[in-house]
């Protein structure tokens, strides 16, 4: 297993450059939010700072994860804040783990994706699904980072249809045997747990918890991506692996329980990806009143002002769509296809936010002295990851008309 | 120990400042406020370490309405064990004073920090009236400090060096930069922080015997003077006479 998270060519240190970042809040939101939410915001807004601004940049040139983060995001508690205290997470609710989302991705996507899989993909379903004895076993030790988790959902040649999934699992006494292999895996390579689901010999699907150490398991890393470079990405393979039956989840049967988890992780990019869009509009609104041509600033022609004043009101819309979402969720009334529209609007938006404020920043856009590029390479990912753009429309057509455009 | 750390609501860094009523009122509208950073950064944490290493509790106190409560809340999700809110307008440092003495009385602690001063007006006159209506010894600038016993041993800033006092408790304390590190509040602190007491004291009489008449802000920087290199004598003669640097 490559030990990605040292560096290549010496080690990375902080940068000194300010990070500058404030937040923007155009209609008065922070007034529909408690004391805990505006706290928990600032507290992670100051960790970023400290911790992953000075840094982001160079590892995501150098494609390196910096894995001493996990532990960082651990002592901060963002693994799991939604998660019930006595199992190792946060008590908070659903908007405060949306807000913390927000801040993390505002620093970048790759960092909210180890915190959203750890949390919402590896923790829930485990709080969920497992029996009592695995939640003690594994959730307190995913919750202070002692052990990293991924899921694995997606195999090769099946991504927006997980049902088609070939992995599979077959009998053996007190074991499972499991066989198959998924892809795009975050954090998979570095993780010590993976919820996997795959299917039993009725054609069910079934998750359940695969230790590391487990023989005829690997995950190899993925390499060569151009988004989500400082996150790390693998594969899962299966061979022979023998799973416990006590690792198996009890009850849980069919798609519904990987999408109940997916449900969860799209509800925090709906808000992670209006801390990305706040970070390009933040940048770009200050170059726009620093940078000058024609003897004064490019803020005061008309067309930077358009481009800057549908940013404000694009991730205003998205700011109450989130914060409505996520009071609709505090109630448990948070349907899965109200979760894919914020989804689908909140990361094309703050694509679409990106690439206005790299135009804005001119040649400098292009650069890592200013955020935007690694903000919008990264959102092409979270445009298609946890259900694509089209397949978050085709989740609202078949909600307004009742008719299945998939099949 | 049993330590009070004064805590301060102040405008964010970079807040636009502006005044209304004729430049007698700071204008409140649409700024974001924080937790004073010197009381946040160095006497909370600086208290909350002490504690950590040699028992007691830490009460945080702050003079405001009840808007203060998201910052005081902060300071419980940091650590503190209990808040108090003084629940009156701060309207200046002597009632400010007043109102923490009189708590701090009332309830003998060992020891009160706050801030070297508020990053708004600058006062830094809170501190030592409070210990001077304690009738405690006030130590400013502390940028290092360690109790044996009731004994405080702080070492505070002094022009181009450092000076180092010793103090026995009760007394007061004003920190500086290098007191304690700064400290995030982490998801758990911030829940426990809901179920922690946060009293709500009317205030006791006290008069202001200063009050702000007008406020002003600075001029606006003028353009950069651009001065042609060969010509040194313009360039002297403005540093001397305009910038009045040389």
């Amino acid at each position: 297993m490559p030990d990605t998270g040292q560096a290549v060519n010496g080690t990375i240190e902080k940068r000194a450059r300010e990070d500058k970042f404030q937040g923007h809040d155009y209609y008065a939101i922070d007034e529909l939010l408690e004391d805990d939410h505006l706290i928990a915001r600032d507290a992670v807004r100051t960790w970023v700072k400290q911790e992953v601004s000075p840094i982001i940049e160079e590892y995501a040139e150098r494609a390196e994860c910096p894995k001493h983060l996990y532990k960082g995001l651990a002592e901060i508690g963002a693994f799991g804040p939604n998660i019930p205290a006595e199992y190792g997470g946060g008590g908070m609710d659903e908007i405060a783990y949306g807000l913390i989302m927000q801040e993390l991705e505002r620093g970048d996507s790759g960092i909210r994706s180890m915190a959203s899989v750890q949390g919402s993909l590896v923790m829930y379903p485990i709080w969920k699904y497992a029996s009592e004895e695995q939640k003690r076993k594994y959730l307190p030790k995913l919750g202070n980072g002692d052990f990293i988790g991924c899921f694995g959902l997606t195999e090769p040649d099946h991504g927006s249809n997980p049902g088609g999934m070939v992995t599979n699992i077959k009998d053996d006494g007190d074991a499972y045997i499991l066989n198959g292999a998924k892809m795009w895996i975050t954090n998979s390579p570095v993780a010590d747990i993976a919820v996997v689901w795959a299917k039993d010999e009725e054609g069910k699907i079934r998750g359940m918890v695969v230790e590391k150490d487990m023989p005829g398991f690997s995950a190899p890393e993925i390499h060569g991506k151009w988004s989500l470079r400082a996150s790390i990405t693998g594969e899962l393979v299966f061979e022979d692996v023998r799973v416990p039956k006590a690792n198996v989840f009890p009850e849980i049967r069919g798609l519904r329980g990987p999408l109940s988890c997916l449900s969860k992780a799209r509800f925090g990019i709906a808000w992670g990806a209006i801390g990305a869009a706040m970070d390009c509009y933040d940048s770009a609104l200050r170059y726009s009143l620093e940078r000058e041509q024609f003897g004064r600033p490019i803020g005061g022609f008309q067309l930077t002002q358009k481009k800057l004043a549908e940013m404000i009101t694009e991730i205003t819309k998205a700011q109450l769509l989130a914060w409505r979402l996520g009071t609709l969720a505090n109630k448990g009334k948070a349907t899965p296809a109200q979760i894919s529209m914020a989804k689908r609007n909140n990361v094309h938006m703050a694509l679409e936010v990106a690439r206005e404020a790299r135009q804005i920043h001119g040649g400098m856009g292009i650069t890592s002295e200013y955020p935007v590029m690694r903000h919008m390479m990264n959102l092409e990912t979270v445009l298609t990851y946890e259900g694509t753009h089209d397949i978050h429309l085709l989740i609202t057509g078949h909600d307004v008309t009742g008719l299945n455009a998939f099949q | 120990m049993k330590l009070l750390v004064c805590v301060s609501k102040t405008p964010e860094t970079t807040a636009k400042i502006a005044f209304t009523d004729g430049d007698t009122q700071f204008d409140a509208t649409g700024v974001q406020f924080i937790m004073n950073p010197y009381d946040e950064w160095y006497a909370l944490v600086r208290a909350l370490e002490l504690k950590e290493a040699q028992g007691g509790s830490v009460t945080v106190i702050n003079v405001g309405p009840a808007s203060n409560d998201t910052i005081i809340r902060k300071a419980l999700a940091i650590g503190a064990d209990e808040a108090v809110r003084v629940d009156a307008e701060p309207s200046s440092s002597m009632f400010v004073a007043q109102q923490i003495a009189a708590y701090a009385k009332k309830e003998g602690f060992d020891a009160v920090f706050l801030g070297k001063e508020t990053i708004d007006y600058n006062g830094s006159e809170v501190g030592a009236m409070v210990a001077e209506l304690m009738e405690a010894p006030f130590v400013s600038y502390a940028s290092h400090m360690e109790m044996d016993g009731d004994t405080a041993t702080i070492t505070r800033d002094i022009e181009g060096g450092s000076e180092t006092v010793e103090v026995k408790a009760p007394f007061v304390l004003s920190a500086a930069k290098g007191l304690a590190e700064q400290r995030i509040a982490n998801m758990r602190g911030i829940m426990m922080a809901k179920r922690k007491p946060l009293k709500v004291e009317a205030p006791v009489e006290a008069d202001d015997l200063a009050v702000a008449v007008h406020y002003e802000l600075p001029p606006k920087k003028g353009d950069v003077k651009l001065i042609d290199p060969e010509d040194m004598d313009e360039l002297v003669r403005l540093l001397h006479e305009e910038a009045k640097a040389i």
